[in-house]
């Protein structure tokens, strides 16, 4: 594990790295925000103003899967980051999304109050139906948003930072350290699968009712929520930029292309690593906080390893080391996906495995890579 | 010998992996701004001394102090680089997918961590300290093109510039030679005999005629000891060095 490592296997071969001036922002980005301020602009005219019996109107159901896809885009941008850029490659990142998910769930059970099945006034369904008598100590303080604002934040970035910490210390890297995300990932599935963790088991959270005293039911709340996700994922896009073009991201590619020489250079290559795996963790956090209040529901499974490898494989479809080749990616599969597992169920996952050889095997550079080879041969 | 006026002081170093000694008792000295070349033949323990200088290998015994005061045995890899030792590997690793100019600003001295390096503008102080390296370098023509599209020789000099940057006192330079023409070989030792006298000069390296072509002392090693010294004659001379070593 010493020595000037190579990211082993299938993920070495990435070369490409979107670099624009200083300070100015490259083509790549201008088109990436250009077009997702389009979508935030667009997408709630068309469902607000234009009549349900028009063509271009886009149903509650199409806002709902919009900003599913921004947030999915949001947690490819979180892996393009370390992946893409440090050769850290995390099959765990679903855990942070889904951390920052049941931190806004706990919020959204919490504003639901004396309205719940039982009409408990204080403890959410779940809670009576397994005989608790009082709220866990961990509930408390989530019925104020911005206590649970912080949580969003602070949980996922809190897991990044201890498991980060101990793996970059031991100097884990390559596949054992993508093996050992994928064991957390797992292992936070189990735990949040038992009932008594005070998660609410398997059936995790749902029925919600209101956010911030929004109802949730209503159209207007979801176009404000879809709004708000394309800003985060605007920010943390922008946030994202401004790393890897600074003088630290170019630290950072370098310590994915000769760790040692780096550190030979005196620079604190664990350090450096933690820091953009937390503000990682973070961004997927963040992702899973906005998913929650607009698909209504999180349970154990979005813990599931498969929903980490998928991320990944959107970031290499739309291309690593991009940042928006990543959102393109998430946006792109998650499309294909909805339209197949509608259409041809039974054969979503072998078309996933599938596109994930092809491209591996076809285009390393993925889409993006595809896009810019064309532009530069025009 | 005093340590005081030497540069770096190694005196009876042993590192053993699984019984075998790959350095026994190794004791030798550099001078201020001197060059000093080191020859042996593999496994004679060279790079094992880079490790242990670079405090990438601990040894099982013995001392390594750099100046007066500094031991090299209680710090860490960053610290020793930041005490102004600076090792240029055997294989060339310049940042491929950075610029030349990107690959020195990297290695200028002082911010390190993550916060000050987002927040790092290069200064005009700084920009001409990497102009003046490139020249010295000769690579101020390349200094936009990609570490990966240099030829060899370049990314060993583009190395060399990496270490100059951080000013460092003792240069340590393992095999700066291997697989260069002529006219590279030519350059690199002009190169390394501009640096010495400003820095102090460890070079390791196999080539005879380069050593020669650079070296005023010699240090052979086998077998984890030092078994002969002085200048190229001397130790080409050396019956004990020609059996080992020359193989004559």
């Amino acid at each position: 594990m010493n020595g000037d490592r190579q990211v082993p296997g299938l993920w070495s071969r990435t070369t490409l790295v979107a670099r624009g001036g200083d300070g100015r922002f490259d083509k790549g980005s201008i088109w990436f925000l250009a077009v997702l301020t389009v979508v935030a602009v667009a997408v709630p005219v068309l469902n607000q103003a234009v009549p349900a019996s028009s063509a271009l109107h886009i149903s509650a159901f199409g806002i709902t899967l919009i900003g599913k896809y921004l947030c999915y885009g949001m947690l490819a941008l979180a892996v393009d980051l370390i992946w893409g850029y440090c050769g850290i490659l995390s099959l765990g990142h679903a855990a942070f999304f889904s951390l920052g998910g049941y931190a806004m769930g706990m919020y959204l059970m919490r504003q639901i109050g004396p309205r719940g099945v039982y009409g408990d006034p204080i403890l959410p369904d779940f809670m009576v139906f397994l005989n608790y008598k009082s709220l866990p100590w961990f509930w408390h303080g989530f019925n104020h948003f911005l206590f649970a604002l912080a949580m969003m934040i602070l949980v996922p970035a809190l897991l990044a930072l201890v498991f980060g910490w101990f793996a970059f210390r031991s100097r884990v890297t390559g596949v054992y350290f993508s093996i050992i995300t994928q064991a957390l990932t797992y292992a936070l599935m189990l735990a949040f699968f038992r009932n008594n963790m005070g998660f609410g088991g398997n059936n995790g959270f749902t029925d919600f009712k209101d956010i911030l005293g929004f109802d949730l039911h209503s159209d207007r709340t979801h176009v404000v929520l879809l709004v708000v996700t394309a800003a985060a994922l605007a920010g943390s896009y922008m946030a994202c930029r401004a790393i890897v073009e600074s003088r630290a991201g170019r630290v950072v590619l370098a310590i994915r292309d000769a760790e040692s020489r780096t550190r030979f250079l005196g620079y604190p290559v664990e350090s450096f690593k933690l820091w953009l795996f937390v503000f990682s963790g973070i961004i997927a956090g963040i992702a899973g906080a906005l998913y929650v209040p607009q698909i209504g529901i999180i349970n154990p499974s979005e813990f599931a390893p498969i929903n980490s490898i998928e991320a990944v494989i959107w970031v290499a479809v739309g291309g690593r080391g991009t940042l928006y080749g990543a959102i393109a990616g998430a946006v792109l599969v998650n499309y294909a996906k909805t339209y197949l597992t509608g259409a041809f169920p039974e054969i979503w996952l072998y078309a996933l495995g599938a596109l994930f050889v092809l491209v591996t095997v076809f285009l390393p550079r993925g889409i993006i890579g595809l896009v810019m080879a064309r532009a530069k041969n025009k | 010998m005093s340590v005081r006026n030497k540069r770096l002081y190694l005196e009876d170093l042993t590192v053993s992996f699984d019984g075998f000694k790959a350095l026994n008792q190794l004791s030798l000295y550099v001078d201020p701004g001197e060059m000093l070349c080191i020859i042996g033949p593999n496994g004679a323990g060279k790079t094992t001394m880079m490790d242990v200088i670079t405090g990438k290998t601990r040894p099982d015994s013995g001392m390594a102090w750099f100046g007066d005061g500094v031991n090299l045995l209680h710090l860490s890899e960053p610290e020793i680089v930041a005490a102004g030792i600076g090792r240029k590997f055997q294989k060339p690793t310049v940042f491929e997918q950075l610029t030349v100019f990107e690959n020195l600003e990297l290695a200028l001295a002082g911010t390190r961590s993550f916060l000050k390096t987002f927040r790092a503008r290069i200064t005009a102080a700084q920009h001409q300290r990497i102009a003046e390296v490139l020249d010295i370098i000769g690579l101020a023509e390349h200094s936009e093109a990609l570490g990966r599209i240099l030829a060899h020789g370049q990314k060993q000099w583009l190395e060399i510039g990496m270490l100059l940057m951080q000013d460092p006192e003792l240069l340590l330079v393992d095999e700066p030679v291997a697989g260069m023409t002529p006219h590279e070989i030519e350059r690199t030792s002009e190169l390394l005999l501009s640096l010495a006298g400003e820095h102090s000069v460890v070079v390791v390296e196999h080539d005879m005629a380069f050593v020669r072509s650079i070296a005023k002392r010699v240090t052979v090693l086998h077998e984890g000891s030092v078994i002969a010294e002085g200048d190229m004659d001397k130790v080409q001379n050396d019956p004990r060095v020609r059996e080992v070593y020359l193989g004559v």
